[in-house]
Protein backbone atom coordinates (compact mmCIF):
# COMPACT_ATOMS: atom_id res chain seq x y z
CA UNK A 1 0.00 0.00 0.00
CA UNK A 2 1.09 3.54 -0.62
CA UNK A 3 2.73 5.38 2.41
CA UNK A 4 2.39 9.31 3.05
CA UNK A 5 5.62 10.87 3.96
CA UNK A 6 5.95 13.74 5.89
CA UNK A 7 8.91 16.04 5.13
CA UNK A 8 11.18 16.00 8.35
CA UNK A 9 10.69 18.80 10.58
CA UNK A 10 12.17 21.68 9.36
CA UNK A 11 12.32 20.66 5.91
CA UNK A 12 11.55 24.12 3.55
CA UNK A 13 10.67 21.95 0.68
CA UNK A 14 6.68 21.46 2.38
CA UNK A 15 5.63 22.94 -0.97
CA UNK A 16 7.56 20.24 -2.89
CA UNK A 17 5.85 18.44 -5.92
CA UNK A 18 8.86 16.13 -6.65
CA UNK A 19 11.68 15.11 -4.08
CA UNK A 20 14.79 13.29 -4.80
CA UNK A 21 16.48 11.89 -1.80
CA UNK A 22 19.96 10.00 -2.09
CA UNK A 23 18.92 8.09 -5.60
CA UNK A 24 21.80 5.40 -6.83
CA UNK A 25 21.14 3.46 -9.92
CA UNK A 26 24.11 1.12 -11.34
CA UNK A 27 23.72 -0.71 -13.99
CA UNK A 28 26.02 -3.90 -13.65
CA UNK A 29 29.17 -2.30 -12.27
CA UNK A 30 28.77 1.08 -14.26
CA UNK A 31 27.45 3.83 -11.35
CA UNK A 32 25.11 6.28 -12.94
CA UNK A 33 23.04 8.26 -10.59
CA UNK A 34 25.71 8.23 -7.27
CA UNK A 35 23.54 9.90 -4.51
CA UNK A 36 21.27 12.67 -6.25
CA UNK A 37 19.51 15.06 -3.99
CA UNK A 38 16.55 17.83 -5.55
CA UNK A 39 13.74 18.98 -5.00
CA UNK A 40 11.18 20.48 -7.65
CA UNK A 41 8.59 22.76 -6.24
CA UNK A 42 4.59 22.97 -7.57
CA UNK A 43 4.56 24.54 -10.25
CA UNK A 44 8.43 25.24 -10.85
CA UNK A 45 10.46 24.78 -14.10
CA UNK A 46 13.84 22.72 -13.19
CA UNK A 47 16.04 22.21 -16.02
CA UNK A 48 18.54 18.98 -16.19
CA UNK A 49 21.44 20.05 -18.06
CA UNK A 50 25.14 17.59 -18.59
CA UNK A 51 27.15 15.94 -20.86
CA UNK A 52 25.77 13.11 -23.10
CA UNK A 53 25.73 9.86 -21.18
CA UNK A 54 26.11 10.87 -17.29
CA UNK A 55 22.21 9.10 -17.17
CA UNK A 56 20.24 12.75 -17.42
CA UNK A 57 17.79 10.35 -19.20
CA UNK A 58 17.90 7.73 -16.33
CA UNK A 59 17.33 10.05 -14.09
CA UNK A 60 14.28 12.04 -15.30
CA UNK A 61 13.22 8.00 -15.83
CA UNK A 62 13.29 7.20 -12.09
CA UNK A 63 10.97 10.39 -11.42
CA UNK A 64 8.14 8.56 -13.47
CA UNK A 65 8.69 5.06 -11.80
CA UNK A 66 9.91 3.41 -15.09
CA UNK A 67 13.24 2.39 -13.72
CA UNK A 68 13.18 1.35 -9.85
CA UNK A 69 16.46 3.16 -7.85
CA UNK A 70 19.12 0.64 -6.30
CA UNK A 71 18.45 2.85 -3.11
CA UNK A 72 17.06 6.66 -2.24
CA UNK A 73 13.26 7.64 -2.72
CA UNK A 74 11.50 9.20 -4.89
CA UNK A 75 8.60 11.26 -3.90
CA UNK A 76 5.56 12.75 -5.77
CA UNK A 77 2.88 14.84 -3.94
CA UNK A 78 4.20 13.04 -0.46
CA UNK A 79 3.93 9.43 -1.59
CA UNK A 80 6.86 7.40 -2.28
CA UNK A 81 6.88 5.51 -5.71
CA UNK A 82 8.17 2.47 -4.27
CA UNK A 83 6.20 2.06 -1.65
CA UNK A 84 3.00 1.59 -3.63
CA UNK A 85 1.93 -1.56 -5.49
CA UNK A 86 2.30 -1.98 -8.88
CA UNK A 87 -1.53 -1.22 -9.63
CA UNK A 88 -0.94 1.52 -7.21
CA UNK A 89 2.47 3.16 -9.28
CA UNK A 90 0.86 2.41 -12.79
CA UNK A 91 -2.41 4.91 -11.83
CA UNK A 92 -0.32 7.25 -10.20
CA UNK A 93 1.68 7.63 -13.74
CA UNK A 94 -1.83 9.95 -14.84
CA UNK A 95 -0.40 13.12 -12.52
CA UNK A 96 2.22 12.82 -15.42
CA UNK A 97 3.17 13.38 -18.94
CA UNK A 98 6.27 12.70 -20.34
CA UNK A 99 8.20 13.33 -24.26
CA UNK A 100 10.55 11.32 -25.33
CA UNK A 101 13.62 11.71 -26.95
CA UNK A 102 13.21 10.74 -30.36
CA UNK A 103 9.07 11.29 -29.67
CA UNK A 104 8.52 7.67 -29.36
CA UNK A 105 5.01 7.59 -31.00
CA UNK A 106 3.45 4.89 -31.51
CA UNK A 107 4.28 4.03 -35.01
CA UNK A 108 1.39 1.83 -35.93
CA UNK A 109 -0.96 4.67 -35.27
CA UNK A 110 -1.86 8.33 -36.63
CA UNK A 111 -1.04 11.15 -34.99
CA UNK A 112 -4.61 11.86 -34.19
CA UNK A 113 -4.86 7.97 -32.02
CA UNK A 114 -1.34 9.04 -30.54
CA UNK A 115 -2.75 12.02 -28.95
CA UNK A 116 -6.15 10.69 -28.08
CA UNK A 117 -4.69 7.39 -26.63
CA UNK A 118 -4.68 8.35 -23.26
CA UNK A 119 -7.66 10.13 -23.48
CA UNK A 120 -9.83 6.85 -25.11
CA UNK A 121 -8.10 5.05 -22.45
CA UNK A 122 -9.54 6.82 -19.39
CA UNK A 123 -12.83 6.59 -21.26
CA UNK A 124 -13.34 10.11 -22.36
CA UNK A 125 -16.22 10.58 -25.50
CA UNK A 126 -15.24 10.53 -28.85
CA UNK A 127 -16.10 14.39 -29.25
CA UNK A 128 -14.56 15.20 -26.58
CA UNK A 129 -11.37 13.54 -27.49
CA UNK A 130 -11.36 15.40 -31.05
CA UNK A 131 -11.78 18.44 -29.06
CA UNK A 132 -8.94 18.10 -26.71
CA UNK A 133 -7.01 16.19 -29.80
CA UNK A 134 -7.38 19.55 -31.49
CA UNK A 135 -6.54 21.91 -28.36
CA UNK A 136 -3.60 19.92 -28.21
CA UNK A 137 -2.54 20.18 -32.12
CA UNK A 138 -2.98 24.41 -31.59
CA UNK A 139 -0.60 24.76 -28.69
CA UNK A 140 1.86 23.29 -30.45
CA UNK A 141 1.58 24.74 -33.35
CA UNK A 142 0.26 21.94 -35.76
CA UNK A 143 -2.90 22.12 -36.57
CA UNK A 144 -3.53 20.32 -39.91
CA UNK A 145 -1.53 16.88 -39.50
CA UNK A 146 -4.13 14.82 -37.52
CA UNK A 147 -5.00 12.35 -40.08
CA UNK A 148 -0.52 11.79 -40.67
CA UNK A 149 1.86 8.64 -39.52
CA UNK A 150 4.26 9.67 -37.65
CA UNK A 151 6.98 8.01 -40.23
CA UNK A 152 5.82 11.08 -42.83
CA UNK A 153 6.72 13.38 -40.22
CA UNK A 154 9.92 15.66 -39.53
CA UNK A 155 12.16 15.62 -36.05
CA UNK A 156 11.12 18.40 -35.13
CA UNK A 157 7.28 17.82 -35.81
CA UNK A 158 7.55 14.31 -34.17
CA UNK A 159 8.87 15.78 -30.84
CA UNK A 160 5.58 18.49 -30.61
CA UNK A 161 3.56 15.28 -32.05
CA UNK A 162 4.73 13.44 -28.61
CA UNK A 163 3.91 16.91 -26.55
CA UNK A 164 0.48 16.87 -27.62
CA UNK A 165 0.17 13.63 -26.29
CA UNK A 166 2.18 13.98 -22.99
CA UNK A 167 -0.29 17.32 -22.18
CA UNK A 168 -3.52 15.48 -23.81
CA UNK A 169 -4.69 14.51 -20.15
CA UNK A 170 -3.78 17.36 -18.52
CA UNK A 171 -1.04 16.40 -16.13
CA UNK A 172 0.11 17.86 -13.15
CA UNK A 173 3.70 17.44 -14.07
CA UNK A 174 5.50 17.69 -17.09
CA UNK A 175 8.78 15.15 -18.29
CA UNK A 176 11.04 16.86 -21.50
CA UNK A 177 13.28 14.39 -22.01
CA UNK A 178 15.84 16.62 -24.84
CA UNK A 179 13.22 18.09 -26.63
CA UNK A 180 15.74 20.01 -28.77
CA UNK A 181 18.22 17.76 -29.28
CA UNK A 182 19.63 17.15 -32.93
CA UNK A 183 17.24 19.68 -34.52
CA UNK A 184 18.42 23.30 -36.58
CA UNK A 185 18.21 26.36 -34.27
CA UNK A 186 15.29 27.51 -35.46
CA UNK A 187 13.22 24.48 -34.51
CA UNK A 188 15.24 24.38 -31.34
CA UNK A 189 14.01 27.67 -30.59
CA UNK A 190 10.02 26.92 -31.38
CA UNK A 191 10.35 24.15 -28.96
CA UNK A 192 11.41 25.89 -26.00
CA UNK A 193 8.74 28.42 -27.08
CA UNK A 194 6.35 25.78 -27.35
CA UNK A 195 7.28 24.36 -23.82
CA UNK A 196 6.56 27.69 -22.42
CA UNK A 197 3.02 28.36 -23.89
CA UNK A 198 2.52 24.65 -22.61
CA UNK A 199 3.73 25.89 -19.31
CA UNK A 200 1.55 28.80 -19.44
CA UNK A 201 -1.54 26.98 -20.00
CA UNK A 202 -0.90 23.79 -17.84
CA UNK A 203 0.92 25.81 -14.82
CA UNK A 204 2.33 22.50 -14.52
CA UNK A 205 5.41 21.48 -12.68
CA UNK A 206 8.05 20.76 -15.22
CA UNK A 207 11.45 19.18 -15.13
CA UNK A 208 13.66 18.86 -18.49
CA UNK A 209 16.83 17.80 -19.61
CA UNK A 210 18.51 19.19 -22.39
CA UNK A 211 22.04 20.26 -23.26
CA UNK A 212 21.39 23.22 -25.15
CA UNK A 213 21.91 25.70 -22.70
CA UNK A 214 20.02 29.03 -24.59
CA UNK A 215 16.86 26.48 -24.49
CA UNK A 216 17.30 25.77 -20.89
CA UNK A 217 17.94 29.45 -19.46
CA UNK A 218 14.38 30.39 -21.66
CA UNK A 219 12.21 27.06 -19.77
CA UNK A 220 13.88 27.06 -16.46
CA UNK A 221 13.32 28.85 -12.89
CA UNK A 222 16.22 26.62 -11.82
CA UNK A 223 18.88 25.34 -13.29
CA UNK A 224 21.04 22.01 -12.40
CA UNK A 225 23.73 20.64 -13.84
CA UNK A 226 24.19 16.48 -13.37
CA UNK A 227 27.48 14.85 -14.26
CA UNK A 228 29.32 11.88 -12.64
CA UNK A 229 26.37 10.45 -11.02
CA UNK A 230 26.25 13.56 -8.89
CA UNK A 231 24.22 17.86 -9.24
CA UNK A 232 27.15 19.58 -9.20
CA UNK A 233 25.12 22.48 -9.09
CA UNK A 234 21.94 24.21 -9.14
CA UNK A 235 20.79 27.89 -9.45
CA UNK A 236 18.67 30.24 -11.30
CA UNK A 237 19.69 30.44 -15.00
CA UNK A 238 21.51 33.81 -14.45
CA UNK A 239 23.52 32.29 -11.31
CA UNK A 240 24.55 29.40 -13.78
CA UNK A 241 25.38 31.86 -16.35
CA UNK A 242 27.86 33.78 -13.78
CA UNK A 243 29.20 30.72 -11.71
CA UNK A 244 33.01 31.00 -11.15
CA UNK A 245 32.38 26.50 -10.68
CA UNK A 246 35.16 24.95 -12.96
CA UNK A 247 32.61 22.47 -14.31
CA UNK A 248 29.48 25.43 -14.80
CA UNK A 249 32.25 26.92 -17.06
CA UNK A 250 33.62 24.46 -19.12
CA UNK A 251 30.10 23.09 -20.14
CA UNK A 252 28.62 26.86 -20.49
CA UNK A 253 31.80 27.09 -22.88
CA UNK A 254 31.74 24.29 -24.16
CA UNK A 255 35.38 23.27 -23.98
CA UNK A 256 36.54 19.80 -24.64
CA UNK A 257 38.81 19.48 -21.18
CA UNK A 258 37.98 20.43 -17.87
CA UNK A 259 36.63 19.00 -14.96
CA UNK A 260 33.50 17.31 -16.70
CA UNK A 261 35.51 15.55 -19.25
CA UNK A 262 38.85 14.35 -17.46
CA UNK A 263 38.26 14.87 -13.62
CA UNK A 264 35.06 13.24 -13.11
CA UNK A 265 36.59 10.50 -11.10
CA UNK A 266 38.71 13.45 -8.64
CA UNK A 267 34.94 15.48 -8.38
CA UNK A 268 33.39 11.96 -7.52
CA UNK A 269 36.19 11.44 -4.85
CA UNK A 270 35.91 15.31 -3.37
CA UNK A 271 32.21 14.72 -3.14
CA UNK A 272 32.55 11.98 -1.19
CA UNK A 273 34.95 13.50 1.16
CA UNK A 274 32.78 16.64 1.14
CA UNK A 275 29.59 14.33 2.39
CA UNK B 1 41.37 -27.51 -17.00
CA UNK B 2 38.06 -29.04 -16.13
CA UNK B 3 36.86 -25.30 -14.92
CA UNK B 4 36.22 -23.91 -18.53
CA UNK B 5 33.73 -26.90 -19.92
CA UNK B 6 32.03 -26.59 -16.52
CA UNK B 7 31.72 -22.48 -16.71
CA UNK B 8 29.77 -23.20 -20.09
CA UNK B 9 27.51 -25.45 -18.68
CA UNK B 10 26.66 -23.57 -16.01
CA UNK B 11 26.35 -20.65 -18.02
CA UNK B 12 23.57 -22.68 -20.75
CA UNK B 13 22.06 -23.48 -17.33
CA UNK B 14 21.62 -20.30 -15.92
CA UNK B 15 20.29 -18.72 -19.48
CA UNK B 16 17.71 -21.87 -19.59
CA UNK B 17 16.46 -21.15 -15.88
CA UNK B 18 16.36 -17.39 -16.53
CA UNK B 19 14.26 -18.02 -20.05
CA UNK B 20 12.08 -20.57 -18.35
CA UNK B 21 11.56 -18.05 -15.46
CA UNK B 22 10.58 -15.02 -17.87
CA UNK B 23 8.09 -17.09 -19.46
CA UNK B 24 6.05 -18.02 -16.28
CA UNK B 25 6.81 -14.29 -14.52
CA UNK B 26 5.29 -13.43 -18.12
CA UNK B 27 2.34 -15.75 -17.74
CA UNK B 28 1.60 -15.39 -14.58
CA UNK B 29 1.87 -10.80 -15.48
CA UNK B 30 -0.26 -11.72 -18.60
CA UNK B 31 -2.80 -13.82 -16.38
CA UNK B 32 -2.80 -10.96 -13.58
CA UNK B 33 -3.83 -8.14 -16.21
CA UNK B 34 -6.21 -9.98 -18.42
CA UNK B 35 -9.59 -9.62 -16.39
CA UNK B 36 -8.90 -5.80 -15.78
CA UNK B 37 -10.38 -3.01 -17.21
CA UNK B 38 -10.15 -1.22 -19.94
CA UNK B 39 -10.98 -3.95 -22.22
CA UNK B 40 -9.50 -2.85 -25.86
CA UNK B 41 -12.10 -5.05 -27.63
CA UNK B 42 -10.51 -3.27 -31.09
CA UNK B 43 -7.29 -4.61 -30.41
CA UNK B 44 -8.32 -7.81 -29.69
CA UNK B 45 -9.90 -8.15 -33.17
CA UNK B 46 -7.17 -6.88 -34.88
CA UNK B 47 -5.18 -9.27 -33.17
CA UNK B 48 -7.33 -12.53 -33.94
CA UNK B 49 -7.34 -11.13 -37.60
CA UNK B 50 -3.70 -11.31 -37.40
CA UNK B 51 -3.08 -14.09 -36.34
CA UNK B 52 -6.18 -16.16 -37.17
CA UNK B 53 -7.36 -14.75 -40.75
CA UNK B 54 -4.32 -13.50 -42.47
CA UNK B 55 -2.14 -17.19 -41.18
CA UNK B 56 -5.38 -19.11 -43.27
CA UNK B 57 -3.36 -19.54 -46.36
CA UNK B 58 0.10 -20.97 -44.84
CA UNK B 59 -1.60 -23.38 -42.85
CA UNK B 60 -4.05 -24.44 -46.05
CA UNK B 61 -0.65 -24.84 -48.05
CA UNK B 62 0.84 -26.63 -45.57
CA UNK B 63 -1.89 -28.98 -44.25
CA UNK B 64 -3.00 -29.57 -47.82
CA UNK B 65 0.53 -30.89 -48.95
CA UNK B 66 1.18 -32.43 -45.71
CA UNK B 67 -1.90 -34.96 -46.16
CA UNK B 68 -1.52 -35.05 -50.02
CA UNK B 69 2.47 -36.69 -49.41
CA UNK B 70 1.12 -38.74 -46.20
CA UNK B 71 -1.20 -40.14 -48.53
CA UNK B 72 0.93 -41.17 -50.86
CA UNK B 73 3.84 -42.19 -48.57
CA UNK B 74 1.03 -44.58 -46.48
CA UNK B 75 -0.25 -46.28 -49.93
CA UNK B 76 3.44 -46.74 -51.25
CA UNK B 77 4.28 -48.18 -47.70
CA UNK B 78 1.12 -49.83 -47.20
CA UNK B 79 1.19 -51.71 -50.57
CA UNK B 80 4.08 -53.45 -49.65
CA UNK B 81 1.76 -55.95 -47.54
CA UNK B 82 -1.67 -55.42 -48.53
CA UNK B 83 -2.98 -52.95 -46.38
CA UNK B 84 -4.01 -50.06 -48.50
CA UNK B 85 -7.13 -49.91 -46.88
CA UNK B 86 -5.61 -48.53 -43.79
CA UNK B 87 -3.92 -45.65 -45.35
CA UNK B 88 -6.91 -43.22 -44.54
CA UNK B 89 -6.93 -43.97 -41.10
CA UNK B 90 -3.65 -43.56 -40.55
CA UNK B 91 -3.80 -40.45 -42.90
CA UNK B 92 -6.62 -38.71 -40.15
CA UNK B 93 -4.98 -40.07 -37.39
CA UNK B 94 -1.96 -38.75 -37.52
CA UNK B 95 -2.85 -35.27 -38.79
CA UNK B 96 -5.17 -34.63 -36.13
CA UNK B 97 -3.10 -36.12 -33.48
CA UNK B 98 0.11 -34.75 -34.76
CA UNK B 99 0.84 -33.08 -37.86
CA UNK B 100 -1.56 -30.95 -38.25
CA UNK B 101 -0.99 -28.85 -34.38
CA UNK B 102 2.86 -28.82 -34.79
CA UNK B 103 3.04 -27.53 -38.58
CA UNK B 104 0.66 -25.41 -37.89
CA UNK B 105 2.25 -24.02 -35.00
CA UNK B 106 5.78 -24.30 -36.35
CA UNK B 107 3.88 -22.08 -39.02
CA UNK B 108 2.38 -20.02 -37.31
CA UNK B 109 5.18 -19.13 -35.38
CA UNK B 110 6.97 -18.25 -38.30
CA UNK B 111 4.91 -16.05 -39.38
CA UNK B 112 3.32 -14.58 -36.50
CA UNK B 113 5.70 -15.26 -33.62
CA UNK B 114 8.36 -13.81 -35.39
CA UNK B 115 6.52 -10.49 -36.51
CA UNK B 116 5.19 -9.96 -32.72
CA UNK B 117 8.84 -10.46 -31.01
CA UNK B 118 10.21 -7.95 -34.06
CA UNK B 119 7.10 -5.53 -33.27
CA UNK B 120 7.52 -5.54 -29.19
CA UNK B 121 11.38 -5.52 -29.60
CA UNK B 122 11.43 -1.94 -31.94
CA UNK B 123 8.75 -1.15 -29.52
CA UNK B 124 10.82 -1.19 -27.05
CA UNK B 125 13.85 0.07 -28.59
CA UNK B 126 12.17 3.27 -29.65
CA UNK B 127 11.11 4.02 -25.95
CA UNK B 128 7.21 3.44 -27.16
CA UNK B 129 6.61 0.54 -24.50
CA UNK B 130 8.43 3.42 -21.70
CA UNK B 131 5.58 5.71 -23.60
CA UNK B 132 2.82 3.02 -23.09
CA UNK B 133 3.99 3.36 -19.27
CA UNK B 134 4.09 7.06 -19.20
CA UNK B 135 0.72 6.95 -20.47
CA UNK B 136 -0.57 5.08 -17.08
CA UNK B 137 -0.76 1.90 -19.41
CA UNK B 138 0.67 -1.66 -18.83
CA UNK B 139 2.37 -2.70 -21.94
CA UNK B 140 1.08 -6.04 -20.71
CA UNK B 141 -2.43 -5.39 -20.57
CA UNK B 142 -2.50 -3.44 -23.78
CA UNK B 143 0.50 -5.41 -26.08
CA UNK B 144 0.35 -8.80 -24.27
CA UNK B 145 -3.16 -9.96 -23.89
CA UNK B 146 -4.77 -9.42 -26.91
CA UNK B 147 -1.69 -11.12 -28.53
CA UNK B 148 -1.79 -14.14 -26.57
CA UNK B 149 -5.22 -14.62 -25.81
CA UNK B 150 -5.77 -14.13 -29.75
CA UNK B 151 -3.03 -16.84 -30.32
CA UNK B 152 -4.29 -19.17 -27.89
CA UNK B 153 -8.07 -18.91 -29.23
CA UNK B 154 -7.41 -19.12 -32.96
CA UNK B 155 -4.54 -21.95 -33.20
CA UNK B 156 -7.02 -24.82 -32.46
CA UNK B 157 -9.51 -22.83 -34.77
CA UNK B 158 -6.49 -23.11 -37.64
CA UNK B 159 -5.56 -26.29 -36.73
CA UNK B 160 -9.57 -27.34 -37.46
CA UNK B 161 -9.16 -26.05 -40.84
CA UNK B 162 -5.91 -27.94 -40.97
CA UNK B 163 -7.26 -31.30 -40.40
CA UNK B 164 -10.22 -31.18 -42.65
CA UNK B 165 -7.83 -29.70 -45.57
CA UNK B 166 -5.11 -32.33 -44.30
CA UNK B 167 -7.73 -34.76 -45.42
CA UNK B 168 -9.20 -33.52 -48.32
CA UNK B 169 -5.27 -34.10 -49.78
CA UNK B 170 -5.17 -37.47 -48.44
CA UNK B 171 -8.45 -38.18 -50.00
CA UNK B 172 -7.39 -36.12 -53.33
CA UNK B 173 -4.26 -38.42 -53.96
CA UNK B 174 -5.89 -41.75 -52.50
CA UNK B 175 -8.92 -41.49 -54.73
CA UNK B 176 -7.79 -39.29 -58.07
CA UNK B 177 -3.87 -40.01 -58.20
CA UNK B 178 -4.02 -43.93 -56.68
CA UNK B 179 -6.99 -45.15 -57.75
CA UNK B 180 -8.58 -46.19 -54.35
CA UNK B 181 -12.00 -46.50 -54.48
CA UNK B 182 -13.44 -43.60 -53.01
CA UNK B 183 -16.00 -44.58 -50.51
CA UNK B 184 -13.94 -47.01 -48.76
CA UNK B 185 -11.17 -44.67 -48.73
CA UNK B 186 -13.54 -42.08 -47.32
CA UNK B 187 -15.05 -44.60 -44.42
CA UNK B 188 -11.83 -45.74 -44.14
CA UNK B 189 -11.08 -42.42 -42.86
CA UNK B 190 -13.01 -42.73 -39.91
CA UNK B 191 -12.80 -45.95 -39.08
CA UNK B 192 -10.82 -46.13 -36.40
CA UNK B 193 -11.00 -42.37 -34.90
CA UNK B 194 -11.76 -41.70 -31.54
CA UNK B 195 -12.96 -38.23 -30.08
CA UNK B 196 -10.01 -37.89 -27.99
CA UNK B 197 -7.77 -38.18 -30.89
CA UNK B 198 -10.00 -35.04 -32.17
CA UNK B 199 -9.61 -33.25 -28.45
CA UNK B 200 -6.25 -33.79 -27.94
CA UNK B 201 -5.17 -32.26 -31.27
CA UNK B 202 -6.93 -29.14 -30.25
CA UNK B 203 -5.68 -28.68 -26.71
CA UNK B 204 -1.75 -29.43 -28.15
CA UNK B 205 -3.05 -26.21 -30.68
CA UNK B 206 -3.98 -24.18 -27.43
CA UNK B 207 -0.92 -24.87 -25.64
CA UNK B 208 1.33 -24.35 -28.28
CA UNK B 209 -0.57 -21.34 -29.34
CA UNK B 210 0.05 -19.86 -25.55
CA UNK B 211 4.12 -21.12 -26.07
CA UNK B 212 4.75 -19.39 -29.55
CA UNK B 213 2.31 -15.91 -27.89
CA UNK B 214 4.53 -15.55 -24.70
CA UNK B 215 7.52 -16.34 -26.43
CA UNK B 216 7.53 -14.16 -28.54
CA UNK B 217 6.14 -11.47 -26.13
CA UNK B 218 8.74 -12.10 -23.50
CA UNK B 219 11.98 -11.68 -26.36
CA UNK B 220 10.80 -8.94 -27.44
CA UNK B 221 9.77 -7.14 -24.45
CA UNK B 222 13.66 -7.79 -22.89
CA UNK B 223 15.19 -6.70 -26.36
CA UNK B 224 18.06 -4.61 -25.94
CA UNK B 225 20.73 -2.93 -28.43
CA UNK B 226 18.98 -0.93 -31.13
CA UNK B 227 18.31 -2.57 -34.98
CA UNK B 228 20.53 -5.67 -34.44
CA UNK B 229 19.50 -6.56 -30.99
CA UNK B 230 15.38 -6.43 -32.69
CA UNK B 231 17.02 -8.67 -35.59
CA UNK B 232 18.18 -11.54 -32.39
CA UNK B 233 15.33 -10.94 -30.61
CA UNK B 234 13.14 -12.39 -33.18
CA UNK B 235 15.28 -15.32 -34.52
CA UNK B 236 15.17 -16.25 -30.74
CA UNK B 237 11.74 -16.42 -30.50
CA UNK B 238 11.08 -18.32 -33.38
CA UNK B 239 14.19 -20.66 -32.08
CA UNK B 240 12.84 -20.91 -28.61
CA UNK B 241 9.33 -21.51 -29.25
CA UNK B 242 9.95 -24.00 -31.74
CA UNK B 243 11.82 -25.85 -30.03
CA UNK B 244 9.71 -25.77 -26.87
CA UNK B 245 6.66 -26.87 -28.77
CA UNK B 246 8.43 -30.08 -30.25
CA UNK B 247 9.59 -30.57 -26.48
CA UNK B 248 6.29 -29.76 -25.15
CA UNK B 249 4.50 -32.09 -27.99
CA UNK B 250 6.38 -35.25 -27.00
CA UNK B 251 5.02 -34.55 -22.99
CA UNK B 252 1.72 -33.66 -23.90
CA UNK B 253 1.14 -36.53 -26.42
CA UNK B 254 2.21 -38.60 -23.28
CA UNK B 255 0.18 -36.85 -21.09
CA UNK B 256 -2.77 -36.90 -23.38
CA UNK B 257 -3.12 -40.63 -24.33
Amino acid sequence: MSRETTPPPGDSSADAKIRVEDLHKSFGDHVVLDGIDFVVNSGEALVIVGPSGTGKSVLLKHLIGLLQPDSGRVIVDGQDLWSMDHLERVRFRKKFGMSFQEGALFDSMSVYDNIAFPLRRSGMKPAQVRERVEECLELVQLPDIAAKRPSELSGGMRRRVGFARAIAHKPEILLFDEPNTGLDPIMTDTIAEVILGIRRQLRATIVTITHHIPSARKIGDRLALLSGGHILFEGTPDDFMKSPDPAVRQFVEGRAAGPLTGEIQTLRRNFREAR
Amino acid sequence: MIQRPLEAVGKVVLHLLEETGRFFIMLGRILFWSPRPPYDVREHFRQMQRVGVDSIPVVFLTMLFTGMVLALQAYNGFARFNATSLVGSVVTLSLMRELSPVLSALMVTGRVGSSMAAEIGSMRVTEQIDALEALATEPVQYLFVPRVFATVLMMPLLVVMGDVIGMVGGYFVAVKLLGTNSVAYYESQFQYLDMVDFTSGIIKAAVFGLILSVVACVRGFYTVGGAEGVGRSTTRAVVVASLTILLVDFFLTRLLF
